[in-house]
């Protein structure tokens, strides 16, 4: 490992890219050749960038039945002794599937299921993993917000996505992470550290020292629109401490994973626009509907851009405009 | 209206049950509607009220938890003609009676702003009371949902920090007797007390602003009474008129009778009057 470490960043994305490739792993539906069979992905792909680095890359788009929820990048990585699992998806059914990857993958168990943030598309797949009597791992606030979210996302996961939800659960963390935590999977160390509310208050990143991969969960948005649902001061604010990470590959919670820091740069300059244009519009003594209409953003470059961004103007108002 | 029948009616509606949505058609339709028609206007009429106030709302929202939310007097307040009173109503909301605003001839004009949290797809209504006791309606259909029952807040622990903490902001370029805007912001988390706990599978503590007061130089400009269907950190923009020099004053209370008070005076340089001749 040590010739890794004396690579530039540019050079071990390379070395990735030309990887991941070769590494697909497809799991075959049971359900469209069974009838009354338990529901199941179609297919499941699994990347392998850097030795016992897994990841699955998530639609880019919103949680509905025929995706079941599986909207938001996962991954896992296997050490000597253990499996740390990285997000679990928007439903069971997304889990599960994960879990029959890490099965064609390695033997070793399942001791880690950490979740990254409260948001639905990275937790619903919890459940799936409850046999293999994990730690859940998350951000010291991460149990509150499942809490007082949980019930609603359940209930909107049900209404969204009927029968596709099925099985899907709210599963507490059972081991919370106020700053840093490591996380030793046998030869291979995950260090994790929470965040002051930035993309949510319950933000956790995930290191690998070993390939210096870093899991951002959706503190990281690349091609998706970024999603303002904490404090966007804060997360300007965690982007910018973030870029100091000496990683090589970074892992998004939504679109591809990029080298880095070059993967931060559409984002912080879409976080740093929203953030201009919202206080311009306070100053301007504008109201939220005035600011709605007039803060246009950077439409046709992002996905998902009419779903999110006026929810994010929104946000950002309602933060801001207690500022000055 | 007293707060105590706000909440017998939200009893009502309770009794009435949620299926009205699904029947619905157009604005009269509404089974809710019928029962908040009945139980405050009686069997009052109500016109069309395009030539009184205009309802601003968003077709669709994008955060439910806060829609923006205009009503806007088609006519200064005067004293041949002003507006009294206007009710803010969201059908399909646990508690439809958002707010029930009380405006004055020293309001200048009966408009107001503010943020609304919804529940489920609805209608949302104004109702306009006119001097000569004549009622007036508009009525808008909002597609939002998740609102009420989502838990306050983005971030829970800063929220609590904060509470209480009110902010009055007067427009620049007030005149002396001319209508000007004021915004009251009230740092407080409006909690609907509808957000279940997973973990035990209770309900949490309602903890909402019930009344707000402004005045100025001791007069009413708008008292409202306010619930949950607000959203957290309450925001209201409405008019004054600043008659000379005076205080605006803000009382806030809510359902555990803390009260919270801001005030901000305006003196000749800011009114642009002439500083002593007498």
């Amino acid at each position: 490992m040590a010739g890794r470490r004396g690579r530039s960043a540019v050079a071990l994305f390379l070395r990735y890219r030309r990887r991941r490739v070769s590494c697909i792993g497809i799991a075959v539906a049971l359900a469209q050749t069974a009838i009354g069979a338990p529901l199941a992905m179609p297919e499941f792909a699994v990347e392998n960038p850097a030795p016992g680095i897994y990841v699955h890359y998530g639609q880019q788009a919103e949680m509905k039945p025929d995706n079941f929820g599986d909207v938001a990048n996962l991954g896992f990585v296997v050490g000597a002794r253990c499996v740390a699992v990285i997000d679990t998806g928007g439903t069971f059914v997304v889990g599960r599937a994960l879990r029959q990857a890490i099965r064609r993958v390695t033997p070793v168990p399942v001791c880690y299921v950490i979740n990254t943030h409260v948001h639905p598309d990275h937790i619903f797949g919890n459940a799936a993993f409850a046999d293999d009597h994990p730690e859940f791992v998350g951000h010291a606030r991460l149990a509150d917000a499942m809490r007082w979210r949980g019930p609603n996302y359940l209930k909107a996961l049900r209404r969204d996505l009927g029968e596709a939800a099925e099985r899907s659960a709210i599963v507490m963390p059972t081991r919370s992470v106020a700053n840093t935590a490591e996380i030793d999977l046998g030869g291979r160390v995950l260090s994790l550290r929470s965040w002051p509310t930035a993309h949510t208050d319950t933000d956790l990143t995930v290191f690998d020292q070993e390939s210096k991969t870093l899991w951002l969960g959706d503190l990281l948005f690349v091609g998706h629109v970024p999603v303002l649902d904490g404090n966007l001061r804060g997360f300007l604010a965690a982007l910018e401490e973030l870029k100091t990470v000496q990683a090589g590959f970074a892992v998004p919670g939504h679109g591809r994973a990029l080298a880095w820091p070059e993967a931060l740069a559409p984002e912080q300059r879409y976080l740093g626009r929203l953030l201009a244009d919202v206080v311009a519009a306070i100053k301007a003594r504008r109201t939220l509907a005035e600011t709605l209409t007039s803060v246009q953003g950077e439409g046709g470059q992002w996905l998902l851009f009419d779903q999110f961004h006026r929810r994010n103007v929104t946000a950002a108002f309602a933060e801001l405009e207690w500022d000055d | 209206m007293d707060f105590r029948f706000i909440v017998a009616l939200v009893a009502l509606v309770f009794a009435a049950g949620g299926t009205a949505r699904a029947q619905e058609t157009g604005p009269a339709d509404s089974a809710v509607w019928k029962k908040v028609h009945a139980s405050v206007f009686g069997s009052a009429e109500l016109e069309a009220a395009d030539a009184v106030i205009v309802l601003d709302t968003p077709k669709r929202a994008e955060d439910a938890a806060i829609v923006p939310l205009a009503i806007r007097a088609r006519f200064p307040q005067a004293k041949d003609r002003y507006i009294e009173r206007i009710w803010l109503i969201i059908d399909n909301n646990p508690s439809p009676i958002a707010a029930v605003f009380n405006f004055t001839l020293e309001s200048g004009r009966a408009d107001i702003e503010t943020r609304v949290r919804i529940e489920e797809y609805t209608y949302v209504r104004a109702v306009a009371l006119t001097n000569d006791g004549k009622l007036y309606i508009a009525a808008n259909y909002v597609k939002a949902s998740g609102g009420c029952s989502a838990p306050a807040g983005k971030d829970a622990i800063a929220a609590r920090a904060n509470l209480g903490k009110m902010r009055l902001r007067v427009s620049d370029g007030v005149e002396s007797g001319r209508p000007a805007i004021a915004q009251l912001m009230i740092s407080h988390p409006n909690d609907s007390g509808l957000a279940m706990d997973q973990v035990t599978r209770s309900y949490a503590t309602p903890h909402f602003v019930r009344s707000v007061e402004v005045r100025y130089g001791g007069k009413l400009v708008m008292n409202a009474d306010v619930d949950f269907s607000i959203s957290e950190n309450p925001n209201f923009r409405f008019y004054f008129v600043p008659n000379g020099e005076g205080e605006l004053q803000a009382k806030v209370v809510d359902n555990e009778e803390l009260e919270f008070t801001a005030r901000m005076k305006l003196d000749s340089a800011r009114l642009g009057l002439a500083s002593t001749p007498r």
